[in-house]
């Protein structure tokens, strides 16, 4: 459920690294929590979005909320397929269900995040 | 006590259950500093017999429409009711119930309000509607801020011809947020339409128009979506709904978003409320409309139905970040509109329009060959015009009612430059003799 | 599936081209030649139904089926006081006295609305302990948003520019919304193991910068905070005002008075606390009280009376403004009134009595099955969670809520307040039998040990509607909002 090679923030986000880009999503257990997905609000290619600060929101039928870059950069791909379809963000959560890929400004900021065990230990005490 | 079932036997068994012995006890959460110590001071009560000859004592005080015939505009109108619009919603399921969250014991209201965003599109020409908000100027102010969001801009742009009571919920909802109004002139009628670059630029988040507008006269609504789109602002537009059997849909003239008073679509004076102000929009604005809106969808068993959706825009989940704090629709008034619309149909609606716009023209024909009188304005004018009057309009009024007619408001009270001007709203409902009287009582001011 | 009552088409698919429900007579004037330019001209008749008045009356009839009101059966929907509403006050708001007036009639055509009017406010006053009331906001959220604003403006007078206002943990989203339309920052006060203010926290959190708290009592769990006084003093202390949110009125009238708690702006939601209809979602009516400091700046106009005639008091100077045409939704005043009328100060203090009493009855019929977590006496309401259910079986509040229509109940209002887990808040209010408040406690009852002994027969409910769960998802994720041929 929390794959091994990505890095997880406190507020349920994933990013996979590939040199110095990072490929951002919500987490299972994020996904799991907000139930039906039905709407995505992403931000634009070339936008900056900062560590810790919101870059947009997820909306499923009873809730709203915002999603947090995990690290700051400028956005260099948005997942328009996500958009069309957001029950991809359920259905899979960290493949096509991703959303943003970010090129990174301070790749130090990754030493912030979590593994997939910690994540899952928060998790679990949540 | 009629509406209260509990006798003082159950009373006591209750209380038994509960485990206390007297109701006061139960009220002993509330501190002795904040306790009420004396009766509440209010009329004792009334029988349901004395409660009726009380209220028909006041009722009986007013001048409504049976003993004053109605030449008064203004937003609300004397438009004739079908029968069957007060019949059906007499059906208590429809008004004893409440906002359909629940909505598999909800269909009846959800499907209706489905029709009724259905009806408002194809009236406006627009591509969604909500379920109706509080009436046309919250409509109006909603939009404003809407457009205030969409654009990031500060500045609205209103026509002074906007109703003069719109416009201050206008100032009233805007001032807040820190958007400046800036207000566009008018002459004989209509808004002034030469150098609206004065007014609306790059900083203009909106455009607000009235068609037909407060005068009842019709608006260049073209020049002005013009000037609106090439500024990247939004052109809003509030339409009265009967105007639009006749009127071009704002849809096909570019505007935005389109909002407006409702009451006239069956539902009753009331001294101005309750009706119900409508808001529709072009698709691309969906998820920024305010209030409740009906989706069709499919039940477990692959039935259509309907529920509450795109919930996720309003404050009782997105709280303080909500487009609105508006909560409730004006439900039961929207439902009127919807039994009236399927009434008239395409040909009633138009046949209504046609019926205000002629015996509204006959009637500015007959007022402005009456001595003293004038109409003011030469701008083409669907149910309402105004009419320049060389006595005070106080004099004028006291002749009519006399005569057991009323008109207006006097403009005077919104535009200092309109002293002595009146409007006159001609509905369907009035009769040729009706307007030979109105002409005739002026004739009497006249002398 | 459960046949229905309707034949499932809507207005639009009824009828044939050419059907007509109206008849109009024919003009009596000389034809007129409008000169309206053409491009201003409507060439496409709207697509609105074509069906004859029979057809009309049954698609509608049927339609009005489908709906539960509180004329089916029992509403125990917490925080919307969904009590009996009295059929003589609609006969009432429809005479034609009241129901066929103009709002620019001439004062002296208007006399006995304007009377009508003037004596709401003083009763309303009388009620809420204040000073003087507008009729204005068409709703709750939107007396809320009146009285932020006439916040607002009581402290720009003062020379000081707030910019927080004070919104519990439990409280309606309309709280944070309005203040947020009112151009505040909302800050958050959590709730103490009581349910009530956590006072502590309360005063951290004020400052020179709190314009105001926004509160309701007894709160969103009915409970009534015996802290007020204390709440009340230390808001007014840092120089903020308090806000009534009226929507749990039913519980107290004629036991306690906002103004007399400290409260200095109220707003009352008639068609809760006053008996007026909902409507399937309004016409509602919300008017706002305040305090005399903060009388100069209600909403124009006023109606006053000067010993002989009544009349529309414009000039306000310091005014907020207006909130919306004409003077509010008059014809839900009227029944308000009227309701007033008819119950007089003990008829209405019995309101509350009742209201209080069999909320207690349910609630200690109920805690023994459902978990309860602010264990206390309650006033109009009380809210039990679905937590056990949940923990042991899987099985949620919503599934219960859904049983509940097999029932023939419209279930209690669920997951609100957000503090609650799986919440469930139950208002009887004071209408109900305790035939009725027994029948709803038996199909409780019932529900909680089919969780037991069936929970998926629970979770698939509701089997006796005509429609089955609604697919909400994607109705969101693809909107379909109009009708299309």
């Amino acid at each position: 459920m929390y794959p091994v090679d990505l890095k997880y923030s406190k507020d349920h986000e994933w990013i996979r690294v590939e040199g110095n880009r990072g490929t951002v999503g919500i987490t299972f257990y994020a996904q799991e929590s907000l139930g039906d997905v039905v709407y995505v609000d992403l931000p634009q290619v070339g936008d900056e979005v900062a560590a810790g600060e919101s870059f947009g929101t997820v909306e499923s039928v009873k809730s709203v909320s915002d999603l947090y870059a995990p690290v700051s950069g400028k956005v260099v791909e948005v997942n328009q397929e996500v958009i069309d379809h957001p029950d991809l963000i359920n259905k899979d959560p960290y493949g096509d269900g991703w959303l943003i890929v970010v090129e990174m400004s301070d790749p130090g900021e990754l030493d912030d995040l979590m593994d997939s065990k910690a994540y899952e230990e928060m998790v679990k005490e949540s | 006590m009629r509406y209260i079932p509990n006798t003082p036997a159950e009373r006591q068994k209750m209380l038994a259950d509960i485990g206390v012995g007297s109701v006061e006890e139960l009220f002993a959460d509330i501190p002795e500093q904040v306790r009420l110590k004396r009766e509440l001071d209010l009329p004792e009560a009334l029988s349901e017999p004395e409660l009726v000859r009380h209220m028909e004592n006041l009722a009986g005080k007013n001048g409504d429409t049976g003993r004053y015939t109605c030449f008064l505009g203004g937003g609300y109108y004397d438009h004739y009711i079908p029968a069957v619009v007060p019949a059906l919603l007499a059906r208590s399921e429809f008004y004893t119930a409440y906002t359909p969250y629940q909505a598999e014991i909800s269909q009846g209201t959800l499907a209706a309000i489905y029709e009724f965003q259905t009806m408002i599109c194809e009236l406006t020409g627009m591509d969604v509607a909500n379920a109706s908000m509080y009436d046309g100027a919250t409509a109006l102010a909603e939009a404003a801020a809407v457009a205030t969001g969409v654009t990031g801009r500060r500045r609205v742009v209103v026509a002074r011809t906007v109703h003069p009571e719109y416009r201050q919920v206008l100032n009233t909802y805007l001032e807040p947020r820190g958007v400046e109004l800036v207000k566009l002139p008018f002459a004989d009628g209509i808004t002034v339409t030469d150098n609206l670059d004065r007014y609306i630029d790059r900083q203009t988040a909106a455009v607000l128009v009235q068609q037909p507008n407060f005068f009842g006269c019709l608006e260049d609504v073209h020049s002005l979506e013009q000037a609106a789109r090439g500024a990247g602002a939004l052109f809003i537009v509030s339409a009265d709904p009967i105007s639009l059997g006749l009127l071009k849909p704002p849809g096909e003239y570019g505007a935005d978003i389109v909002v407006g008073e409702g009451q006239s679509l069956g539902l009753p004076l009331s001294f101005g409320g309750p009706g119900f102000g409508y808001f529709a929009a072009r698709e691309k604005f969906l998820r920024r409309i305010p209030g409740r809106m009906v989706g069709a969808t499919t039940d477990v068993h692959g039935r259509r139905g309907f529920v509450l959706t795109l919930q996720a825009r309003e404050q009782h989940i997105r709280r303080e970040k909500a487009t609105s704090n508006i909560c409730s629709n004006q439900a039961l008034c929207a439902l009127a509109a919807t039994i009236y619309l399927s009434a008239m149909g395409p040909a009633g609606l138009r046949q209504v329009a046609g019926l205000c716009a002629q015996k509204a023209a006959y009637a500015k024909k007959r007022l402005a060959g009456v001595k003293g009188i004038t109409v003011a304005f030469t701008a083409p004018s669907f149910k309402e015009f105004v009419l320049k009057s060389e006595y005070p309009v106080t004099r004028v009024q006291e002749v009519l009612l006399r005569r057991g007619l009323v008109a207006g408001p006097d403009l005077g009270r919104f535009y200092p430059e309109l002293s002595n001007h009146l409007l006159v709203a001609v509905t369907e409902k009035r009769t040729k003799e009706e307007i030979d009287r109105l002409a005739e009582a002026l004739e009497e001011v006249a002398g | 599936m459960i046949k229905s009552p309707w034949n499932e088409k809507l207005i639009f698919e009824l009828g044939a081209p050419g059907r007509q429900a109206f008849s109009l007579p024919a003009s009596d004037v000389p034809e007129m030649n409008l000169d309206w330019p053409e491009n201003m001209c409507r060439e496409k008749p709207p697509g609105l139904p074509e069906v004859s008045e029979p057809e009309l009356v049954r698609h509608f009839t049927a339609l009005s089926r489908l709906n539960h009101g509180v004329d089916t059966d029992f509403y125990p929907l917490g925080s919307c006081t969904m009590k009996y509403n009295p059929k003589v006050d609609e006969a009432l708001a429809s005479l034609p006295g009241f129901a066929g007036i103009h709002p620019y009639l001439p004062e002296e055509l208007a006399q006995g609305a304007l009377q009508l009017v003037y004596e709401m406010e003083s009763y309303l006053a009388e009620i809420g302990g204040m000073d003087r009331v507008t009729m204005q906001p068409a709703a709750g959220a939107h007396g809320e948003l009146t009285g932020i604003l006439l916040i607002r403006a009581y402290h720009r007078q003062q020379g000081e520019n707030r910019t927080k206002i004070l919104v519990p943990d439990s409280a309606h989203g309309t709280n944070p919304a309005t203040a947020a339309m009112a151009g505040y920052q909302v800050v958050s006060v959590p709730s103490d193991r009581r349910g009530g203010v956590d006072v502590a926290a309360l005063e951290k959190l004020l400052d020179d910068q709190v314009a105001g708290l926004m509160l309701t009592n007894p709160n969103t769990l009915g409970l009534f905070d015996e802290n007020i006084h204390i709440i009340a003093d230390l808001v007014h202390q840092a120089g903020g005002l308090l806000y009534y949110d009226g929507a749990n009125a039913n519980a107290i009238l004629g036991y306690s008075r906002p103004g007399d708690m400290g409260f200095d702006v109220v707003h009352f939601n008639l068609h809760k606390t006053f008996a007026t209809p909902h409507g399937g979602g309004g016409p509602g009516s919300g008017p706002v009280g305040v305090k005399k400091e903060l009388v100069p700046f209600l909403p124009v106009p006023l109606v006053d009376y000067d010993g002989k005639r009544y009349y529309f008091n414009y000039d306000l100077p310091r005014s907020i403004g207006r909130m919306r045409s004409f003077y509010g939704n008059f014809g839900v005043v009227v029944k308000a009134y009227a309701y007033i009328r008819s119950m007089g100060p003990d008829g209405l203090k019995q309101v509350s009595r009742d209201a209080v009493l069999n909320a207690n009855y349910l609630m200690a019929h109920l805690k023994k099955y459902f978990y309860l977590p602010y264990d206390r006496l309650c006033k109009h309401e009380f809210v039990l969670s679905g937590k056990w259910q949940k923990e042991r079986y899987g099985v949620k509040t919503l599934d219960m809520a859904k049983r509940l229509l097999d029932h023939g109940f419209h279930p209690p209002t669920i997951y609100f307040p957000l503090i609650v887990e799986e919440a469930m808040m139950i208002e009887p209010t004071e209408t109900e039998s305790k035939e009725t408040l027994d029948r709803f406690i038996a199909s409780m009852v019932e529900i909680a040990r089919e969780v037991e002994e069936d929970p998926e027969k629970v979770k698939g409910a509701p089997y006796t509607t005509y429609l089955g769960r609604l697919d909400e998802a994607t109705a969101a994720r693809k909107p379909d909002l109009r009708w299309r041929a």
